[in-house]
């Protein structure tokens, strides 16, 4: 069986780990790559549990979930005790240090997102898509360019442009992570 | 088509359209609500209907009364929607009315667990309503073949007017995968058989002299000038009630004369791997996905191991799963319930061939697990 990538985006309702799957998942399929998401959450519209898992392949992926994330995104505490110490040995665990101030390993790399994505579009709302941008940047999983496309093809009417800050603020914080 | 990024549910609603469905009308109900959405969106563009209804119940007597008008219809719930539709896909499988019935189950009983998927209405699809009848329930395992079954359930109620249950899952309905989409002038679509009597000679449920045909009389909207009689009482070939056993007994055998013999075109399924397998691994839906991982796996490491794969989960394939298992020594059945479709497996190939992999936690199987029980076999083999 060839490699299977594999990404686990979580945090709670509202915060949008789900629609940035989405985003990495569409951004995947630009490329040629093959694909699933799934997402998981609780019966709330906020709050409570929720994560995103995407499986990226060269060819046909027959087990649609995460089996051991080479990437973690967490975006709350809850998220990170969860699913913290999932992440394959050797792989990345990205946290929002925002929401999460116990890390689950000192390998986690701490991006403050929220307050990033406050600081470039003043909405604390998209620090997923800055999110992306890290997990992006760090991974190179996906091009910058596939990923601009998808982030403009599923953020609201309007929002184009602020997400698209968003996602460069990511890019960035990666570039300064990488060194 | 190029390539796009679909949930399961959208292709389901996709599919309807595509299959000629013109009228929907349901009850919004996690995970299904994205076939309602999306069908909002696909239907008035072509002319179709939409509706929401109160609830679930008035949701199937509105498709069973959209079908009779001539249209193809479909309405899409969960298992708590499912249990309250029972009665009237009862009356549907009575009056055979074609219709598609889509469940897109969630973790039950009661409200369960709406966002968890889970394989728990098996035998609710095909014994959820009273008496005896005959009923067809397909299962898909990606988006794609959401999009192919959700074609076939119209087709296969159309030909054999009758009720067809599409019986999806959380995780089909709600993953995401790239699909591309047939053309739709290269589908081949079932259409109602128009009758060739005048109004006065037209009998709505006749039985035929018994052949080699299959027997499904041509059911003509009302409105065209035929008039007759639908009811849920075991009724004449005119459909008016009767008590005479003479005409109960003619019924019960069209009705179940009509799929059993024609099994060739309603069963569906894959195998892959079975001619030199000693042990095989039989399964539906999403839990199929596990268990391919698993099978695959266990290649590399040198088993042989078969797979069996029922798109067509009513009615059982019991001639295939039979010859599929013949030679075999053990079969594995993942479910994502407490051992529904098992029954059958283990009533045609004996319980001591089987073993069973079972989750009904709201988490999909791994393919580990199921891996893990292929090895114990090989090591008893």
């Amino acid at each position: 069986m060839t490699r299977r990538f594999e990404m686990r985006l979580a945090g709670t309702g509202g915060q949008g780990a789900i629609l940035a799957g989405i985003i990495l998942a569409d951004a995947a399929i630009r490329e040629g790559k093959t694909v699933v998401q799934t997402q998981s959450y609780g019966p709330e519209a906020r709050g409570g549990a929720s994560r995103s898992e995407i499986v990226i392949s060269a060819d046909e992926i027959d087990y649609p979930k995460v089996l051991e994330p080479d990437v973690t995104l967490c975006m709350s505490q809850e998220a990170c005790d969860r699913y913290g110490r999932q992440t394959r040995p050797g792989g990345l665990l990205v946290i929002d240090s925002d929401h999460v101030s116990r890390a689950a390993t000192t390998q986690a790399v701490r991006v403050p997102l929220t307050s990033l994505a406050r600081e470039v579009t003043g909405r604390a709302i998209a620090a997923n898509v800055v999110g992306l941008g890290v997990l992006a940047g760090l991974t190179g999983i996906v091009s910058r360019e596939s990923l601009e496309q998808a982030v403009e093809a599923h953020v609201p009417a309007g929002t184009g442009d602020l997400n698209l800050r968003a996602l460069a603020a990511g890019y960035e914080e990666a570039r300064l992570i990488k060194g | 088509m190029t390539a796009r990024l679909m949930q399961g549910d959208e292709a389901c609603a996709e599919g309807a359209v595509a299959a000629g469905c013109r009228f929907f009308a349901g009850y919004p109900i996690t995970p299904a609500t994205e076939i309602a959405e999306t069908l909002s969106r696909l239907l008035p563009r072509v002319g179709g209907k939409f509706i929401q209804m109160e609830d679930e119940i008035a949701s199937i007597a509105a498709v069973i009364g959209a079908s009779v008008g001539g249209a193809k219809a479909l309405t899409a719930t969960s298992g708590p929607g499912f249990s309250l539709m029972q009665e009237n896909i009862g009356y549907a499988a009575m009056a055979e009315i074609p219709c598609v019935i889509v469940n897109v189950q969630r973790l039950g009983p009661s409200t369960g667990r709406p966002t968890s998927p889970a394989q728990g209405d098996v035998m609710q699809a095909r014994w959820g309503t009273h008496g005896d009848y005959p009923v067809i329930a397909l299962a898909p395992w990606t988006v794609r073949e959401t999009f192919d079954l959700t074609v076939q359930a119209f087709n296969l109620s159309e030909r054999y007017r009758t009720p067809v249950i599409l019986l999806m899952d959380e995780l089909i309905g709600h993953m995401r995968e790239q699909v591309r989409l047939p053309d739709a002038d290269t589908l081949e679509l079932a259409r109602r058989t128009e009758t060739r009597v005048p109004p006065r000679w037209y009998k709505p449920f006749e039985n035929f002299p018994d052949g080699p045909n299959v027997n499904v009389p041509p059911l003509v909207p009302f409105g065209e000038g035929y008039r007759y009689h639908i009811t849920g009482l075991h009724h004449d070939e005119r459909g008016y009630p009767t008590d005479r056993p003479d005409e109960i007994r003619p019924w019960l055998d069209r009705v179940f004369g009509k799929i059993e013999r024609s099994l060739s075109d309603i069963l569906l399924y894959e195998e892959d791997g079975i001619e030199d397998a000693n042990i095989l691994v039989i399964a539906y839906g999403s839990t199929a996905r596990a268990a391919r991982h698993a099978v695959k796996q266990a290649r590399t490491r040198g088993s042989r191991v078969g797979f069996l794969r029922l798109k067509t989960i009513w009615p059982f394939a019991e001639e295939v799963v039979e010859r599929a298992a013949a030679r075999l020594h053990r079969v594995v059945v993942p479910e994502l319930n407490r051992g529904q479709l098992v029954l059958e497996v283990e009533r045609v190939v004996g319980r001591q061939k089987v073993r069973r992999v079972n989750r009904a936690d709201g988490e999909m199987i791994r393919p580990s697990e199921i891996l893990a029980v292929i090895e114990d076999l090989e090591g008893a083999v």
